[in-house]
């Protein structure tokens, strides 16, 4: 079908037509204030709250709201609030250096695949294939039941090992793609005539474009970091105590849900609307970037 | 100035029984987010039972748009039929229900598209295709269906049709798809058949053997049509009338033999100086300087004004009327008398 | 259509190589003490030693030792025999029994999703950026965003707890209207892909060309959406239905968990809570078996429906 030429005045780039589209979307707004605010929540937890998370009196059980601990205490008898905020900390690190793990992974195998082609792409595509094939929650269960340290930091870079191991596979394949699209423009064979090195023209030239998409898989995959942190150390084999993640505490608050509900609905409001913010977020660029569809 | 000397008529006269389809003065546009695009600005042309008309422009000129107004396919929205009517065997299309308009399609009326591969259902074999029309229209049995589309398959000349009846679109080459394309809209024997860039996306061998089983099958079929192409080589074969388009105007109307001797329209001779001749030899090859409107904004006056070598600054000011050149002719040129003038020379 | 499934079939046997290798390896390679790994910070009887030393032939060593007793372990597990768990009771009994509530708990997921998810993505596809479409953006978008231990808990408490509209455990022996509400919260999450693929699946066929084509074939609009449209959607929906069956079967651990539902992600969820090696070894080997062939029925199945891959 022939369309009608509707050719705009003066040619627009991809990026500020996104910003455009981005600016007058409220979805976008409302979800980067809840990742700002998340992220300060992690950096400075003692601006939101005043309490010490780990001071827990146990004749506190269960008690209500009272000095700043607005959410009242919870069976250990602990400042609800305070520990859902300090417990932005390690969900953040976790999903954020995850993240930064599979985009590390994805880039490089996602541009020596689709850079070189021919047999470095059918080995690289067949291992993403089968790295993809893994049902993730059950080889990070036995991936991490080999880990028996109790100490955090090597939890914690034992979960974001893991997460990253097992999640780079959608991003490789993103970033494969535009590679791919890339490599064919005019631009390339140009720098490639001019006498540029295969390194110059996959720095210089290729991956400013598979960035972009990658950098909107990332966000979204970071959402599901933090969930899948949450999760694992929901089941116990995640984080452990001392610690403080909200998935441990949706599950102590879980356990004791007819007592007292809030200490399982704080940590899970926390959980949710932080994963949901990075998933809107990411939903948002990409709708922007990607406009068929609307 | 002879312009004086060219009286402005009514485009053609209409014949005592009427046109078996005309368009008159059709206006679309395509409401966006972007703005409005005035896609078709006051189209006109008709065709007579047993003929052939091309309709001739570049893409965005408007030739398709028009065509699926006749067909009714067209998405509203965006697009938005301002004005105008398009009748058919002298009633008018638009002002019909959905429900009479479908009647009207694949029976009276059937159309082939450009990319046979996109425009056949993947995922349903061909004679299923072929036959469904018959089906779901007529009431034809699964059996009857079958038998008819292996006799539509051999009438467009497929090989082994009987065997290929259970193959799927993405088994067959450019040019036998296409080939199931016609088939298919034969199947119900349409009095018109408006055929899109039938063979655009073809190799230049096939796209001559499919031009060829179009002119015969029109013949033989007795089917008027409408060839709406790009290009201007196909067309002189097979086509008695060409209409040129731009810009969503008819800016030029003329039998084949006077269009292609003495172009009347400065577009149209600019398109013809562009086709590569090979008996004139060490000739540059000359293109029309300047690029297609933006529709959202078509110049003022004449839209061709900007590209067009004869502007002057009527053009600038005045939308040209169509004027009539005899025999049929029509020119929308405020020069077309000096233009057919100097096309003679 | 035969060298499709013989290939894929291969493919699916070098991936049930690799991945059970994997899984072995993890588990037991390069372990100071093996049977502890197994069992975790649990202290180990002298029988269990006795045991698991005879059971994982641990007194071979090196690395002919190491692939002698995977392939003993899969032996072992092709012939349905997963050994004891740290309790003394036979695996595969475990598993026997908490099979069907599990199955029974995946296909309820199943009827909703398909029930809910591919009506509405159809209805929003065909209706798009109409009411009805953003709001089950909003809602799937909501839906997708709530991990499942925040939902499952929540669901437990409200429906359960609070209006006591459903019961808020399984127990021993689950009713179907006990395993409803469990089902809905695991069915949500595919529920809501489905919805999304099968909105941007018919919202895309409705736009392609065959679609004019049959619209100037002058055939009615419910046939076209009805007959060609939806019979290029669910192409990718039915293929992701299948994976998701396999992932429901094996990802039910936190749902399971949460409503106290015997079934097999309950058992794994028992398993990691107790720290029982052997236990959770074997459910992971079981499940991703049944992930493996799910896969591979999905790969039929998609060739079944899509003559473009069939005839490659």
């Amino acid at each position: 079908m022939s369309e009608p030429s509707v050719a705009p005045q003066k040619p627009r780039s991809l990026a500020g037509d996104a910003w455009r589209d981005l600016r007058r979307n409220p979805i976008f707004w409302i979800s980067l204030v809840l990742v700002v605010l998340v992220a300060a929540m992690a950096a400075f937890p003692s601006l939101f709250t005043a309490n010490d998370p780990r001071d827990c009196v146990l004749a506190r059980q269960h008690a209500g709201p009272s000095g700043g601990a607005i959410f009242g205490y919870d069976f250990q008898g602990c400042d609800t609030y305070s520990r859902a905020v300090y417990g932005a900390r390690a969900s953040l690190l976790v999903g954020a250096l995850s993240a930064l793990g599979t985009g590390l992974i994805a880039l490089t195998v996602g541009m020596l695949a689709g850079y070189f082609g021919g047999w470095v792409d059918a080995v690289l595509s067949r291992v993403t294939d089968v790295v993809l094939g893994i049902p993730l929650l059950l080889a990070a269960i036995v991936l991490l039941k080999r880990v028996n340290s109790d100490s955090s930091t090597v939890r914690i870079a034992a979960v974001i090992f893991v997460l990253a191991a097992l999640g780079w596979t959608t991003a490789a394949r993103v970033v494969r793609s535009s590679v791919l699209t890339a490599k064919e423009q005019d631009y390339v064979a140009a720098a490639r005539m001019l006498g540029a090195g295969n390194g110059r023209i996959m720095f210089r030239h290729i991956l400013p474009n598979a960035l972009a998409p990658a950098i909107v898989v990332l966000t979204i995959a970071l959402g599901s970091f933090i969930a899948a942190e949450a999760t694992l150390s929901f089941l116990g084999i995640g984080l452990k105590a001392p610690t403080i993640s909200w998935g441990i505490d949706v599950d102590a608050g879980r356990v004791h849900m007819r007592e007292s509900v809030t200490p399982l609905l704080v940590p899970s409001a926390f959980l949710a609307l932080t994963v949901l913010a990075f998933i809107m977020l990411g939903d948002a660029i990409r709708d922007a970037f990607d406009p068929k569809l609307r | 100035m002879t312009q004086s000397a060219v009286r402005p008529v009514p485009a053609t006269p209409t014949p005592p029984g009427g046109h078996l389809l005309e368009v008159r003065d059709l206006q679309i546009e395509f409401r966006t987010n972007e703005g409005v695009a005035k896609v078709i600005n006051g189209v006109s042309y008709h065709l007579d039972p047993g003929e052939t008309l091309a309709v001739l422009g570049e893409s965005g000129s408007g030739k398709s748009v028009t065509a699926q107004a006749i067909m009714g396919i067209l998405d509203t929205p965006p697009a938005h039929i301002r004005s105008g009517q398009i009748l058919y065997q002298g009633r008018d299309l638009l002002t019909r229900s959905e429900e009479e308009r479908r009647q009207v399609r694949g029976k009276e009326i059937a159309m082939i598209f450009q990319d046979a591969l996109s425009a056949l259902n993947p995922v349903f074999p061909v004679g299923w295709q072929i036959g469904e029309t018959l089906r779901q229209r007529e009431g034809v049995s699964r059996t009857d269906a079958r038998r008819r589309a292996v006799e539509l398959m051999d009438l467009v000349k497929i090989p082994g049709a009987a065997k290929r009846l259970g193959d799927y679109p993405h088994q067959f080459s450019g040019g036998m798809r296409q080939r199931v394309m016609i088939a298919m809209a034969l199947a119900l024997n349409p009095k018109v058949l408006i055929a899109d860039e039938p063979t655009t996306a073809l190799d230049v061998t096939v796209q001559a053997q499919i031009m060829d089983l179009l002119a015969d099958l029109r013949r033989d079929l007795d089917m008027a049509m409408i060839l709406i192409t790009h290009d201007l080589g196909v067309v002189a074969g097979v086509a008695d009338r060409i209409a040129v388009m731009y810009a969503g105007r008819i800016v030029e109307h003329a039998d084949v033999r006077s269009l292609y001797r003495t172009p009347a329209h400065p577009y149209t001779r600019g398109l013809l100086a562009s086709i590569p001749r090979l008996d004139v030899r060490g000739q540059a090859l000359s293109t029309i300087r300047g690029l297609p409107p933006n529709l959202m904004r078509i110049p003022s006056g004449c839209p061709f004004h900007p590209r067009c070598p004869y502007a002057q600054q009527v053009c600038v000011d005045e939308v040209p009327r169509d004027l009539a050149l005899g025999e049929g002719r029509t020119s929308a040129c405020h020069f077309a008398q000096e233009v057919r003038d100097d096309s003679a020379r | 259509m035969f060298r499709f499934i013989l290939r894929r079939l291969l493919q699916m046997v070098l991936a049930f190589f690799g991945t059970t290798l994997i899984v072995y390896a993890l588990m037991f390679a390069g372990q100071g003490d093996p049977i502890q790994a197994l069992a975790g910070e649990r202290p180990v009887t002298a029988a269990q030693r006795a045991y698991l030393t005879e059971k994982y032939h641990l007194d071979a060593t090196g690395v002919g030792g190491f692939f002698y007793r995977y392939f003993d372990y899969l032996k072992n597990l092709l012939q349905g025999d997963l050994g004891q768990s740290l309790t003394g009771r036979q695996i595969g009994d475990i598993l026997a029994a908490a099979w069907p509530v599990t199955v029974k708990l995946a296909l309820i997921a199943m009827a909703v999703t398909v029930v809910f998810g591919v009506t509405a993505g159809v209805i929003a596809g065909i209706r798009r950026a109409s009411i009805f479409d953003n709001s089950t953006l909003v809602l799937t978008l909501l839906v997708l965003g709530i991990p499942t231990i925040v939902l499952a808990p929540l669901a437990q408490y409200l429906l359960g707890v609070k209006w006591q509209l459903f019961p808020p455990t399984a127990g021993a022996e689950p009713s179907l209207y006990a395993l409803l509400l469990p089902g809905i919260v695991l069915g949500s999450l595919s529920l809501a892909t489905a919805l999304r693929l099968t909105r941007t699946s018919v919202a895309e066929n409705l736009r392609a060309d065959y679609v004019r084509t049959a619209r100037s074939k002058g055939l009615v609009k419910r046939r076209i959406v009805s007959v060609h449209v939806l019979r290029n959607s669910l192409i990718p929906v039915i293929t992701f239905l299948g994976v998701e069956l396999g992932n429901l079967m094996s990802g039910a651990i936190i749902t399971e968990g949460v409503f106290n539902i015997p079934g097999v992600g309950f058992n794994l969820f028992r398993g990691i809570r107790t720290e029982d090696g052997p236990l959770v070894v074997g459910i992971v080997s079981v499940l991703v078996v049944v992930y493996l062939v799910s896969n591979l029925v999905v790969d039929v199945l998609y060739a079944v429906l899509d003559p473009r891959i069939r005839y490659e």
